[in-house]
Formats: C-alpha cells, sequence, structure tokens
C-alpha cells in the first residue's frame, strides 16, 4: 500500500507536480500494480545473480577520438528559451 | 490507385522495380496518397516531396518505409507520442532509419503510438488513438498501434516499430500482419527515444514473413559505434524458402498457452499446431516455470528504467515548457506534470518508487533476479527443442475503452511477449487465424541470433496456414 505521503514523497523525487485528487488516485492505482508485482518475493532468489545485460557483450567501448560535436546553434536551436549562447533557466537557488 | 502496387507484398515491389516493370516513383504516389488519405489516425506525419530516386540496384527498391514516431529523423517531427515533445524536430537520424534510407527505403511517414512507447492499445497517445482497420470501434494494439494499422490498411508497404515488452508483436497480431521484435543488440537502438534501454528493440512490421526478413536484413548490420549495446548480426539475413517443418522441435510451454488466453485464440493456436504437424514439425510440451513471473518483473524493470530515461524531458533544451512562479524546480514540475499523460505518469511514479531508497533490494533488484531465471528457463528449454511456439495476444483486438480503466488489465495483454521480451531473444508473431471475425496470432520464438531459424518456420506455417488479410486493406 502506497499512502499519500509516500506519493507526494515519489512525485517530488520524479518532479512530477501532483495535486489534489490525483494523490488520492495514485495511491490507489499504484498499490494496485504493486499488489501484483508482489508476488516475486515468494520466489526464492537467493543464491540468484541479477541480470545485467541479456547478451554477452565485450569491447563496447568506442575508439576515444576527437570528433565534431553538435553546433552550438544546432543544439539551441529548439531551446524554449535561450541567453547568451546558453539554456536559459530560473536560478535553481530560488525557493 | 493501382492494384497493381496495392496487391503486391514489398518483396514483390522490389523484384516489380528490378524487373523494370514498375517504378519506384509510382510506388511512392501510390503509398504517399493512401498515406494521407489515412483515416484511422495511424500517421502524425506524411513526408510531401517524391524522395530522390534510390541508387541503382538498392536492395529495398524504393519501396518506402513509415517510421514509428519513436524513432529521431532529421528536422521531422518525431514526438513519441507525446506532448512533452509537440514540435521537435531533431537535428539527428536514428541509425536504423538511416540504413534503410541508404539500402533504397525512403521516408514514407511517420506513425501514431502509445507515448513512449507505453501502453498496448494506443489510446495513450497524445495525438489520437488509432483505428484497427479490421473494426474500427476496437483499437489497433500498441504501443507500435500506428505501424501496425498503416500495414494492415495497405497505407504503407511496410513499417518499423519497437517492441520494450511486445510493442510489435501484440499490434501485429490484433492487426493480422507480421511482427518481428530481434534479438536485443541486433539492430541499433541510436535515434530511438528511450523508454526501457535494457529491453528496447527494433524490428518490422509487414504484410507477411518474407517482408520481415528483408526489411530486418537492412535494419541491421555492422555494431553501430554510436550504441554500446548494438552487436550487430553475426550471419546474413536470408529470404525464408522453407514449405515445410522436417525435423523441427517445436515447443509448447503450458504457462503460456492455457491460462488467461481466450478460446477463440487457443482454437486457433490449437489448429496451428496440427498445421505444424502436418508439415512435419514433431510437438513437444515444455516448461518455463518462471515464464508466470514475468510480467511482474517486467513491471518493475520497465518502469524503472523509464523513471531514469524520462528524467531528460524538463523544459530546458527542447519541447513543451511551462514556467514555474520562479524555481528551477517549480519549471520542471509543471512542465512535466503538464506534457506527460496519465499511464506516463503512473509508470515514472512506478519506477521512482521501485528504485527509491529502501525499495530497491526488494523491487529492483528481484525483479533482475527473476529476469536470471527465466532466462535459464529458455536456456534449459532450447536444449531440448529448437523454438517455442505459443499465442501472441491473449485475445482478438477489443474495443476502445474496454481496457483503459484498470492498468493491470491491460498490461495481462503482454502475457506472452514479456518473458522473451526480459531474455532477450528473438520473437516473431503472425496470424494464425480469425475469431469473432477478427485476426488471431501466433508467436515463434527461437534461442538469440536465431532469427533466419525463426523466419523460415515462420514461412513454412505462413504458407500453410493460409491467412487472407485483404479485407482490410480494402
Amino acid at each position: 500500500m502506497i499512502d499519500r505521503e509516500q506519493v507526494l514523497h515519489v512525485a517530488r523525487l520524479a518532479r512530477l507536480s501532483v495535486t489534489g485528487e490525483d494523490v488520492e488516485r495514485y495511491s490507489r492505482e499504484l498499490s494496485s500494480v504493486l499488489d501484483h508485482v508482489a508476488k516475486i518475493g515468494e520466489l526464492d532468489l537467493d543464491d540468484v545473480p541479477p541480470t545485467s545485460h541479456v547478451v554477452e557483450v565485450s569491447g563496447a567501448l568506442r575508439p576515444d577520438e576527437p570528433r565534431p560535436s553538435l553546433p552550438r546553434e544546432t543544439a539551441l536551436a529548439q531551446a524554449p528559451a535561450v541567453e547568451d549562447d546558453g539554456f536559459l533557466v530560473p536560478s535553481p537557488g530560488a525557493s | 490507385m493501382s492494384a497493381d502496387v496495392l496487391d503486391r507484398t514489398a518483396v514483390e515491389l522490389t523484384r516489380a522495380v528490378t524487373a523494370g516493370e514498375l517504378q519506384p516513383s509510382e510506388i511512392w504516389s501510390a503509398y504517399r496518397g493512401r498515406a494521407a488519405a489515412d483515416d484511422l489516425n495511424a500517421f502524425t506525419w506524411v513526408a510531401a516531396d517524391h524522395p530522390s530516386p534510390p541508387p541503382p540496384g538498392a536492395p529495398l527498391a524504393g519501396v518506402p518505409v513509415a517510421v514509428k514516431d519513436l524513432f529521431c529523423t532529421r528536422d521531422v517531427p518525431s514526438q513519441a507520442g507525446s506532448r512533452i515533445l509537440e514540435g521537435y524536430r531533431p537535428p539527428f537520424t536514428a541509425t536504423v532509419v538511416e540504413r534503410l534510407h541508404d539500402a533504397g527505403a525512403p521516408l514514407l511517414g511517420k506513425t501514431n503510438q502509445d507515448e513512449f512507447a507505453m501502453g498496448s492499445s494506443n489510446e495513450n497517445s497524445a495525438f489520437g488513438p488509432v483505428l484497427n482497420p479490421w473494426e474500427r470501434a476496437r483499437v489497433p494494439g500498441g504501443s507500435s498501434g500506428g505501424s501496425a494499422a498503416a500495414v494492415a490498411a495497405g497505407r504503407a508497404p511496410w513499417a518499423i516499430g519497437t517492441d520494450t515488452g511486445g510493442s510489435i508483436r501484440q499490434p501485429a497480431a490484433l492487426c493480422g500482419i507480421v511482427g518481428l521484435k530481434p534479438t536485443y543488440g541486433a539492430v541499433s537502438r541510436y535515434g530511438m527515444i528511450a523508454f526501457a534501454s535494457s529491453l528496447d528493440q527494433a524490428g518490422p512490421l509487414t504484410r507477411d514473413v518474407a517482408d520481415a526478413a528483408l526489411l530486418f536484413s537492412r535494419m541491421t548490420g555492422p555494431k553501430d559505434p554510436c550504441d554500446a549495446t548494438s552487436i550487430g548480426f553475426p550471419e546474413p539475413v536470408e529470404l525464408p524458402t522453407a514449405t515445410d517443418l522436417r525435423g523441427v522441435r517445436l515447443g509448447v510451454p503450458e504457462e503460456l498457452s492455457g491460462p488467461g488466453i481466450t478460446p477463440g485464440v487457443l482454437a486457433a493456436f490449437q489448429a496451428s499446431l496440427d498445421t505444424a504437424r502436418d508439415l512435419g514439425a514433431e510437438i513437444r510440451e515444455i516448461r518455463l516455470p518462471h515464464a508466470p513471473h514475468a510480467l511482474a518483473a517486467y513491471y518493475i524493470v520497465a518502469p524503472a528504467e523509464a523513471s531514469s530515461n524520462l528524467a531528460r524531458f524538463d523544459g530546458v533544451r527542447y519541447g513543451l515548457r511551462v514556467d514555474g512562479e520562479d524555481s528551477l524546480t517549480e519549471l520542471y514540475e509543471r512542465t512535466r506534470a503538464a506534457g506527460f499523460g496519465d499511464e506516463v505518469k503512473r509508470r515514472i511514479m512506478l519506477g521512482t518508487y521501485a528504485l527509491s531508497s529502501g525499495y530497491y533490494d526488494a523491487y529492483y533488484g528481484r525483479a533482475q533476479r527473476v529476469r536470471t531465471k527465466i532466462a535459464e528457463d529458455f536456456r534449459a528449454a532450447f536444449e531440448a527443442v529448437d523454438l517455442i511456439v505459443t499465442p501472441t495476444a491473449p485475445s482478438v483486438a477489443f474495443e476502445l475503452g474496454a481496457k483503459s480503466h484498470d492498468p493491470w488489465e491491460m498490461y495481462l495483454n503482454d502475457y506472452c511477449t514479456v518473458p522473451m521480451s526480459l531474455a532477450g531473444i528473438p520473437a516473431i508473431s503472425l496470424p494464425n487465424g480469425r475469431s469473432e471475425g477478427l485476426p488471431t496470432s501466433l508467436q515463434v520464438a527461437g534461442p538469440a541470433f536465431s532469427e533466419n531459424r525463426i523466419l523460415q518456420a515462420a514461412h513454412a506455417l505462413e504458407g500453410a496456414l493460409g491467412f487472407d488479410g485483404s479485407e482490410a486493406r480494402a
């Protein structure tokens, strides 16, 4: 069961503003999904290693060679707000 | 449109071009007209201009391809079914779209989908649901619903989509076409907007098995330096020619061929097993003991990875932005609350919870262990059989709105497809009959990189099953 308090905590971690009746709805819906998901708690998995990758790969890194990056104007072209060749955002320090 | 074009499969079209019977421009005009006039809401964008002719001898011969909106395409809207990416035109193109273009398949249009590929009905698109061409009151499946509907309805000769837990196979099943989810790593994920990175894989949605083989052969290729998880394919992908299944051992897992499957789908499945026997296959009952836990593990792993991947949508660099009163945090929170739809938010919340302090081991850690058990089950099964067959989707296409009230009921659509996704192995879906007038479907899965064998077996079955999809193109 995910209560009101937990919904608000998770929403804060996920940077999603959640208000009013949505809090109750998430509490109900997430609890219901977690009830189904909790069934894997019944399995004995003590000596089972977690999957980190499904297909064996080695040497996945490409050569570390300098190459041109996206031109600045291209990278900024879709930004909602730009100033002085950078992305413009409010101060992170503001409360 | 000339029946000459519409009646032919994509492979037949490439042959007609090579033989000089058809010009690529005729194929383009015919399909571009049908895509532009599409009334199923399958497309979110259709190309306007004639593409430059394919290079002489190009293997895909100018037969255009519809591309799920999850793939980035340079200067063309790539919105992943989401308001948060409304109007986004990427400065680069996904490797797989680039490869198809170079092989002679120009971009016909972008197809509608569930937002960020999260859904099994295409009802989660910010741009409205796609209608099933067999019966418009029904869903086409999802998340690659636009690609599936476009091919089934003859609005595109073929299409590509992505599959995380069934998002190619299930819509292919509900629309009566063929869909292949390749081995994880066979196709580059570069330029595919990420949902769950350890599961996402691109593949073809096509009218028949030979088309799937030809399109897949050009989607895969050498390892892509832009995708560290790409592997490529260890052998050439062949056009399948098999007409029998002599010497092929087909495994039927009892966990995925009974519980939760509707009677009509089950009857078609049993009939397909009889067909396989007639073709010379040996049918063996097998066990995949952990398969019933796959959906639970998936609904931890996929939302967890999604919660991390979707953190990038923050209203700063592209897409939607909703300003707050004064703080950056408020800008993030308001942008994301306004830009994401219900299902995406639900999964972000679920994944964030599963990864949060104190819960990681109980959820994500355990789910990754279940995943290991599921992969071991498959490995053990492939000691005794060559391929595994199951129904693809547990039911035929359902009515719009029928399952949107209960998330878990919607998730059950992927009951038979999620185990293969968690194990990273390839699987194809092909139509095998009809129930309530709507297509039913069969899934054929094999070990990693066994696509050639899967395609051969599917080709033999397809020939004997004789499914006719022409009604949906009428």
